[in-house]
């Protein structure tokens, strides 16, 4: 067949049907106070890391919520586990255990994943 | 009729409900702790939405309460209600001891301590103010930094003591929004030169004409809103205020060196209507205000048959809810002495 150089490009859509939010009920059921976030941005705010490179944690729990989990699983290695982000959270999330929990679900996946 | 009643608190709220309640023949002891009745108000510059001044709310209620049925006993602090069984006893720290058949409890609400929140450097830095150091300042048409100087640049922060773990209260005080545009305004009034900036984690302008001042704010005013809760303060080599927040929806870290941050202090319980809660057997909740009999139909009334509840000591409200509140006590009092009912 003619090649014309036209490919079919991905939906930029979260598809939330279709996305596994496996890693969000692993932390969930660990760590519930992951669930009350408001996406004030405190935690990005003082994070050494988000302030050199790409990382925001209050973007990755709301991609970990959405199942939107290759954007996170990379991302998630960056933290240093400071603690700063749990400090300032008005909301008294343990942001600190979510990023644990979130490489544990990761890691897990990956154990299990044939 | 000559049933005594004692209004605790001669705010907005105390001084409504005395003013109403001697329209209807009732004698009333109006008790404030204050050397002058008028509470939060006498602070205030002007007020949202409509930004008349606060004087001419203050006006109304002092011509309200100028009636021969009340007395007005200020410097004097209510501590402790005893309730008989048709009667009531109050006793004022000052040694006072009055004596009443029904009792209104309107002590309003104390502003948070900006303090608290040590990574906004309220007491640190001389340029952090509060929302009601503002106030005082526009009142004094005075807008000047610790050096003298007019500042070029200033901001704003939402939610201080407010929907915060940390600082201990998870409610929202739901004025302090509209108030920060309504201050952000007056700054770009005051100076021209200014450009403002307003850190919010929601907009909640849930009230008639609220949202229109925030259009205003924007559109004829140029005041800019961030999304994103400031996280700490610091001060530069320059003296400049360095503030750290998350634009969360550009999804970046950003800092920003401004010449002055005001905070915007939430609505607390009242000390004085902690004590009085505590030593007389009233139900606070779990935001420590006082506690209503029914959240729906008994917002005035209180666990206690005789005592009700008027204004900003049962949550945070502004003026309009306030006076209505105080009028629907009134109402309950009223009921009361008709035909018993709590």
């Amino acid at each position: 067949m003619e090649k014309f150089g036209f490919t079919i490009s991905r939906g930029r859509q979260i598809d939330y049907d279709a996305n596994n939010r496996f890693v969000a009920e692993y932390i969930r059921d660990r760590e519930p106070s992951f669930r009350l976030c408001i996406e004030c941005g405190c935690c990005s705010a003082t994070c050494t890391t988000g302030n050199f490179t790409r990382f925001s944690l209050r973007e990755l729990q709301i991609l970990i919520r959405r199942g939107e989990n290759d954007q996170v699983r990379e991302n998630i290695k960056k933290c240093m586990l400071c603690g700063k982000c749990t400090l300032v959270c008005p909301r008294g999330v343990n942001t600190r255990n979510v990023v644990t929990l979130a490489r544990e679900a990761f890691q897990k996946e990956v154990k299990y994943a044939v | 009729m000559g049933k005594h009643i004692v209004v605790i608190g001669g705010g907005v709220a105390g001084m409504e409900a005395a003013g109403q309640l001697s329209k209807d023949g009732y004698i009333v002891s109006l008790v404030e702790r204050d050397t002058n009745t008028g509470g939060h108000l006498n602070n205030w510059y002007k007020l949202f939405p409509d930004r008349r001044s606060s004087k001419e709310v203050k006006d109304y209620l002092d011509k309200l309460i100028l009636r021969d049925g009340i007395r007005v006993i200020t410097g004097t602090t209510i501590e402790k209600i005893i309730s008989h069984k048709s009667h009531f006893s109050l006793f004022a720290r000052e040694g006072a001891e009055l004596t009443a058949d029904a009792v209104i409890i309107a002590t309003g609400f104390d502003m948070f301590r900006s303090s608290r929140k040590e990574e906004y450097g309220y007491g640190i830095y001389e340029n952090v103010i509060t929302s009601a150091d503002l106030e005082e300042r526009l009142k004094k048409n005075s807008i000047k930094l610790s050096g003298g100087s007019v500042p070029e640049s200033v901001g704003f922060v939402h939610c201080v003591g407010s929907r915060d773990e940390k600082a201990g209260n998870l409610y929202c005080s739901k004025l302090c929004c509209v108030t920060a545009v309504k201050q952000a305004i007056e700054i770009r009034e005051h100076l021209p030169e200014s450009r403002v900036f307003c850190f919010y984690m929601d907009m909640r302008m849930g009230g008639a004409y609220y949202e229109e001042l925030y259009r205003e704010a924007q559109e004829k005013w140029q005041v800019n809103f961030i999304r994103g809760k400031v996280s700490e303060v610091s001060e530069s080599i320059n003296r400049k205020l360095v503030i750290k927040a998350e634009d969360t929806l550009a999804g970046r870290p950003l800092k920003m060196e401004l010449d002055m941050l005001v905070l915007m202090a939430g609505m607390e319980m009242s000390e004085g209507g902690k004590g009085i809660a505590q030593s007389s057997g009233l139900k606070t909740g779990e935001n420590r205000f006082f506690s209503s009999a029914d959240p729906h139909f008994g917002s005035n009334k209180s666990n206690v048959k005789g005592i009700f509840y008027a204004g900003t000591c049962t949550m945070p409200m502004n003026i309009t809810e306030t006076i209505s509140h105080a009028r629907a006590a009134v109402a309950d009092v009223k009921e009361y002495f008709n035909k018993g009912v709590r």
